[in-house]
């Protein structure tokens, strides 16, 4: 018998394959949320300007 | 057609494994102790941690000891189908493979480690890898079924939560976290062996050697005074700490007091008088061993409200 979208296979799986979409949405949420409280909320950053850094000098 | 026809593509399909059966493989019952343990200890720490990485946090931890269920229900599939309370459990009943199982909890214990690592920090994520580890080998393969005192140290595997949220926010391990291990070890022995009295059968059956099939239910009933005893510093020190206080301490000493008179009760009381009434007893001390544990932690948390918001007042402590 050819598997067609009305099979019932299909019919037995939705609830798992419905489950395990929603679990992968919830991991990239998860993900990307993290990543943004990660860098919010992190230790401020000092990037390289391209100016003399004196705090930088006299800690040496 | 007639009504006994039977439908092949129906039946080739109908015993396969629903999205709920890949969550009972998680024991979702023993995951909301872990949670709320976890929760406990996380949020009792004096370390503030950003509500999402908390919830994230907690999330993998329950995630973890969801995968170490799963392992569990592995290596135990050959028990869990002669025991009346574990039969349904989706590998007995045919839903889900032992190596199906094997690779999910393997699999969801490694993710769990490394996202929780990523989430707080490595000294959590280690503690969490030590607490699936101690569980799915130490306990499920090597004591469970080896010695009586199989969940005294098993017991260690579900201690580990509140120290684990600790860790989240702490980054480490210290005494008040260690306090939060000792009152769920310490408590363990009492609530299984109470459970173990009055469901005796189930493992017999199995074989596994509980207390009461190896040494009878006297010494079990001895054990278990012995154990409520020995929780009560425990459970009482925490109030001498940066996480106690007057309301826990009060807390505990009623819970406390009551728990011990309860295992005294089940001390003095012969078998035969236990077995004529159902073990009444045994099963209310169960129950309350579970009344115990949730509001020694509820009792941790209301403490942490009350320092938050400076509800003590001039009321110093230790």
């Amino acid at each position: 018998m050819a598997i067609t979208k009305e099979s019932d296979m299909h019919k037995s799986r939705f609830g798992r394959n419905l489950g395990l979409g929603l679990v992968l949405g919830g991991f990239v949420a998860i993900i990307f949320f993290l990543t943004v409280v990660k860098v919010t909320e992190g230790d401020p950053m000092q990037a390289f300007d391209h100016v003399v850094r004196t705090d930088y000098e006299a800690a040496q | 057609m007639t009504d006994t026809n039977i439908d092949p593509q129906t039946s080739a399909f109908e015993n396969e494994a629903s999205f709920g059966d890949y969550i009972a493989l998680l024991k979702p019952r023993v995951m909301s102790l872990v949670v709320f343990t976890a929760l406990v200890g996380l949020v009792v720490a004096p370390v503030p941690v950003h509500p999402f990485v908390a919830a994230v946090s907690i999330l993998f931890i329950a995630i973890g000891g969801g995968a170490s269920g799963a392992l569990n229900m592995w290596y135990d599939s050959d028990i869990d189908t002669i025991m009346k309370r574990t039969k349904g459990r989706p590998i007995p009943a045919g839903k889900i493979t032992r190596g199906e199982a094997f690779g999910f909890g393997i699999a969801l214990s490694a993710f769990a480690c490394v996202l929780l690592g990523l989430a707080s920090n490595f000294v959590a994520a280690g503690l969490l890898a030590f607490t699936i580890f101690f569980y799915a080998v130490v306990y499920t393969i090597w004591l469970k079924r080896s010695t009586p005192q199989n969940i005294v140290i098993g017991g260690a595997a579900g201690a580990f939560p509140p120290m684990i949220g600790w860790a989240v926010a702490t980054g480490g391990v210290s005494v008040e976290s260690v306090l939060l291990f000792m009152i769920i070890f310490m408590w363990t022995p009492p609530h299984f062996w109470a459970l173990a009295l009055f469901m005796n059968d189930d493992y017999t059956k199995a074989g596994v050697p509980m207390l009461p099939v190896t040494h009878g239910r006297r010494a079990t009933r001895n054990h278990i005074f012995g154990y409520t005893l020995a929780l009560a510093p425990f459970a009482l020190g925490a109030a001498f700490t940066s996480i106690g206080g007057l309301f826990y301490l009060v807390v505990s000493v009623a819970l406390n007091a009551w728990f011990i008179i309860g295992a005294y009760g089940l001390w003095r009381r012969a078998d035969d008088a236990a077995a004529d009434d159902n073990y009444k007893d045994e099963r209310k001390f169960f129950k309350f061993s579970l009344l115990y544990l949730f509001l020694h932690f509820g009792a941790l948390l209301v403490e942490a409200a009350l320092k938050s918001n400076d509800l003590y007042g001039a009321i110093t402590w230790p």
